[in-house]
């Protein structure tokens, strides 16, 4: 009985472990990589601590150009689509019985079509608007962020439809009329009794839309023109190859969703605990008292403790300093290389002996200097960064094929080296 | 506050695609009355009132109000205010400001808004209770709220949709002498909804009785209690013993039906069908169970029953006594408890009479279903 009970504790433990490593380790593996010095994205051998990674990050003139797009066809898609969605579930409720049931599909509809087949026709839509109505190329309807926003919005409205058909189901209509019979204009009915009631809606339906807009990549990548978003631009580097400053990027979405996720959350909480002690229900939704959300609210404290850990690393930032680190990484590497040329060196010389010399000199002479091509080959394509690293920095022209391999496998690594080493200054 | 207006509906009618909800109802409501509509469930008083408010227009007919044809004014353009059935506050606002919602939409500035709701708080005893929610009020309470949010409107005609019918017995006893007391401080015109007969007799000048869509009686609670128009009137407010039968003989207000299982019963003709009853007609007699007495003499007579005791119900100020009259005929006997001795022996039998004003006979028609 007691050893079946444990057998059970047992494997639901390790299903957990399963569950959440499957769900959560790629986010972790993908965190902890921003930190590791290593021009390639990896958690072993861990080298040195470092946070050039989120320089690299903020001196990427791409990226910071791709959040920015993002950022724009993230609020135009929002304001788009909560308008074009709220407006659809209204129609909704307003249209005859006998058509809501093709109203819906039709309207629905966007969401089961492929954001490719949506890019493409809004791409072709509004290049032939564009050619109807007479303007030439790169006239406004041929723009990327206009494109983009209007692309996105035709499924994203759909989805925030949906969100406000779930909310308009539990409005009473008599509150409209009750407004109506007080003297109040239909806008005024609108304004003040519909919209209040449909505030948390409209909420979450923009941060659903923003959140959609922001990931989408189907869909813009036929529209984006001129203007690439994050997720584009994201796509790109990888394609040429990439380097940690994506996983410190990563750590940072990583870091506001959890924050953003935690912080509502704690509200959530705050208002519950709140209720349950019995406060009016006018009490809960007015102003912010932090000693009482600290109390029984583990969620809160959570908070607290990650904000004072991002504080801390960032001053350790400030302070830290990898330099040395490395230095030393390189000097163990170049140290463990010159063992193993001797080691080889020695083998040879014995080999030599052994063979009692027939062939003199010439392999003796070969087996010194062109040795490292072949090792380049080879370490190339095991491990190209590591190798190429130290090539890279200290004896360029060492190994011309080295280099060749490594280049085929992480392009952006000898760029790196640049602002690297004038970063650590 | 403004003095009540009258509301008239001349030959209205109204239609949802085939059905017919109103039929030519013909309502005068005189300013400062506080009227009532009756009747069973589904039988169109909501629409009436929405009509009356606006949010339907007849399908035929008029709706006046002051003397003034409502055809196209909308709701918010009409001199009246409804309290719905569900209440309809608005759970997002304060009370105060629900209560003051009509001077907000008006463009009212805060501070002479909180005065006025101030004010009708204090007149619907609820002092101080103006920052909470709705949510955070009792039945009663939103109730009071509601009417307090229709009144500061100003409305000529404040119409009322069964604002009573979620509240417990006591509660709903207690606000409805608490209704009447404020429509006769502002003196405006009640048109009140109910399905309830006791609340509409008690609290109307006047009452229509309606059935599936069509008025048959308008008169004031006395006359519909005592003086029937149809046979549905008669069933549906109040109790009553129904004998079915011919006409076999009229004498002056009275007349004589020869009923299929009582004998010949002598009752007054009710008012609406004088003149138009005619010997040979299929009628119906209706004797109210507090208008049977116990007869001590035993002897026959066209005022008199035999019937035996089947039980009896004790409800303390009076006993119901359930008799079955000649050939199984079901009758409802209604004693006052005055101490005297009970009749609750089963078979007892006994012989009860009535005094034929007290009986009304009609045209044989339609009952109200029970
Ligand atoms: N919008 C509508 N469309 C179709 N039929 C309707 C509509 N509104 C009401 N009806 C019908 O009209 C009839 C009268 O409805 P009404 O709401 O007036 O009843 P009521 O007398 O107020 O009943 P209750 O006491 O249950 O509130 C009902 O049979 C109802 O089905
Ligand atoms: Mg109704």
């Amino acid at each position: 009985m007691k050893s079946e009970n444990f057998l059970l504790k047992f494997f639901l433990v390790a299903y957990l472990v399963v569950f959440f490593g499957y769900l959560l380790g790629p986010l972790l593996v993908m965190s902890v990589t921003a930190f590791n010095s290593p021009s390639f994205p990896k958690l072993t051998p861990w080298e040195c601590l470092t946070f050039e990674w989120f320089d690299v990050l903020a001196q990427d003139e791409r990226i910071i150009t791709g959040l920015k797009n993002s950022l724009i066809v993230g609020f135009g898609t929002v304001i788009l689509s909560v308008v074009m969605g709220l407006a659809g579930a209204l129609m909704l409720t307003q249209i005859w019985p006998k058509m809501r049931a093709t109203y819906y599909t039709i309207v629905i509809a966007p969401i089961l079509i492929p954001g490719v087949v949506l890019g493409i026709s809004t791409l072709v839509f509004w290049d032939r608007v564009s050619v109807m109505l007479g303007f030439g190329s790169g006239s406004f309807f041929q723009n990327g962020i206009f494109l983009t926003i209007l692309g996105q919005s035709t499924f994203i409205a759909s989805y925030c439809m949906l969100v406000f058909v779930a909310r308009l189901q539990r409005f009473d209509t008599g509150l409209t009329e009750a407004a109506l019979d007080l003297g109040a204009s239909n806008a005024q009915a609108f304004r003040k009794i519909l919209l209040p009631f449909m505030k948390p809606a409209i909420a979450s339906a923009a941060v659903l839309a923003f959140l959609a807009s922001f990931e989408n990549y189907n869909t813009t990548t036929f529209t984006f023109g001129k203007f690439p978003t994050l997720t584009i631009e994201l796509a790109q580097k990888v394609r040429y190859g990439i380097d940690p400053s994506i996983s410190a990027l990563a750590f940072i979405i990583i870091c506001l969703t959890v924050i953003g996720a935690l912080a509502h959350e704690v509200y959530r909480r705050r208002q519950q605990l709140a209720l349950n002690n019995g406060a009016p229900l006018s009490a809960v939704t007015g102003s912010f008292q932090l000693p009482k959300f600290l109390r029984g609210n583990p969620a809160a404290i959570v908070l607290v403790l990650i904000s004072l850990g991002g504080f801390t690393t960032i001053w350790f930032s400030q302070v830290y300093s990898p330099k040395e680190c490395i230095l030393d990484v390189r000097e163990q590497k170049r140290i463990l290389q010159d063992l193993r040329i001797q080691d080889i060196k020695r083998k040879r010389l014995e080999q030599q002996k052994a063979t009692q010399g027939t062939q003199s000199t010439a392999p003796a002479n070969s087996s010194t200097l062109p040795q490292s091509p072949n090792k380049g080959a080879f370490g190339g394509v095991f491990a190209p960064d590591n190798l190429n690293k130290e090539t890279g920095k200290k004896a360029v022209p060492q190994s011309p094929g080295k280099g060749a391999f490594g280049g085929v496998f992480a392009p952006g690594n000898l760029d790196k080296t640049g602002p690297q080493d004038k970063k650590s200054d | 506050m403004s003095k009540g207006v009258g509301v008239d509906l001349e030959d209205v009618c109204i239609r949802f695609g085939d059905f017919v909800a109103v039929r030519e109802a013909n309502v005068s409501i005189k300013g400062g009355e506080f009227f009532s509509f009756l009747g069973p469930s589904g039988c169109g008083k909501t629409t009436i009132l929405r009509a009356v408010s606006g949010f339907l227009e007849p399908s035929e007919g008029r709706v006046m109000i002051g003397g003034k044809d409502m055809a196209g004014f909308g709701p918010n353009k009409r001199p009246t205010a409804l309290i719905f059935q569900n209440l309809a506050l608005f759970p997002l606002m304060k009370v105060w400001e629900n209560i003051t919602f009509s001077l907000e939409v008006q463009g009212v500035g805060k501070a002479a808004r909180r005065k006025r709701a101030d004010e009708l708080l204090e007149m619907i005893a609820l002092t101080g209770q103006g920052d909470k929610l709705p949510s955070e009020l009792s039945g009663g309470q939103k109730q009071r709220v509601a009417i307090a949010r229709a009144l500061c409107a100003e409305p000529d005609v404040l119409l009322l949709d069964e604002p009573l019918s979620a509240l417990d017995l006591k509660l709903r006893q207690h606000m409805r002498t608490e209704l009447r007391e404020i429509q006769k401080r502002v003196g405006i015109t009640f048109i009140y909804i109910t399905h309830d007969q006791g609340e509409a007799l008690t609290m109307s000048d006047n009452v229509a009785v309606m059935r599936a869509g069509i008025v048959d009686q308008i008169s004031d609670g006395h006359s519909i209690y005592n003086d029937p128009a149809t046979p549905f009137v008669a069933s549906f407010v109040g109790e009553n013993n129904v004998f079915r039968g011919k006409v076999k003989s009229i004498n002056g207000d009275h007349a004589v039906i020869d009923t299929n299982r009582s004998g010949d019963l002598v009752a007054r003709i009710a008012t609406s069908a004088k003149g138009s009853l005619n010997i040979g007609d299929p009628a119906m007699m209706f004797l109210r169970p507090e208008a049977c007495k116990i007869a001590t003499d035993t002897s026959a007579a066209q005022n008199r029953l035999t019937a035996k005791v089947l039980h009896e119900e004790f409800e303390g100020q009076i006993y119901n006594v359930f008799l079955e009259g000649a050939q199984g005929k079901e009758i409802k006997m209604s004693l006052v408890n005055v101490g005297q001795e009970r009749q609750s022996k089963h078979s007892n039998e006994l012989t009860l009479e009535y005094n034929p004003d007290q009986a009304v006979i009609l045209p044989a028609g339609e009952l109200a279903s029970e």
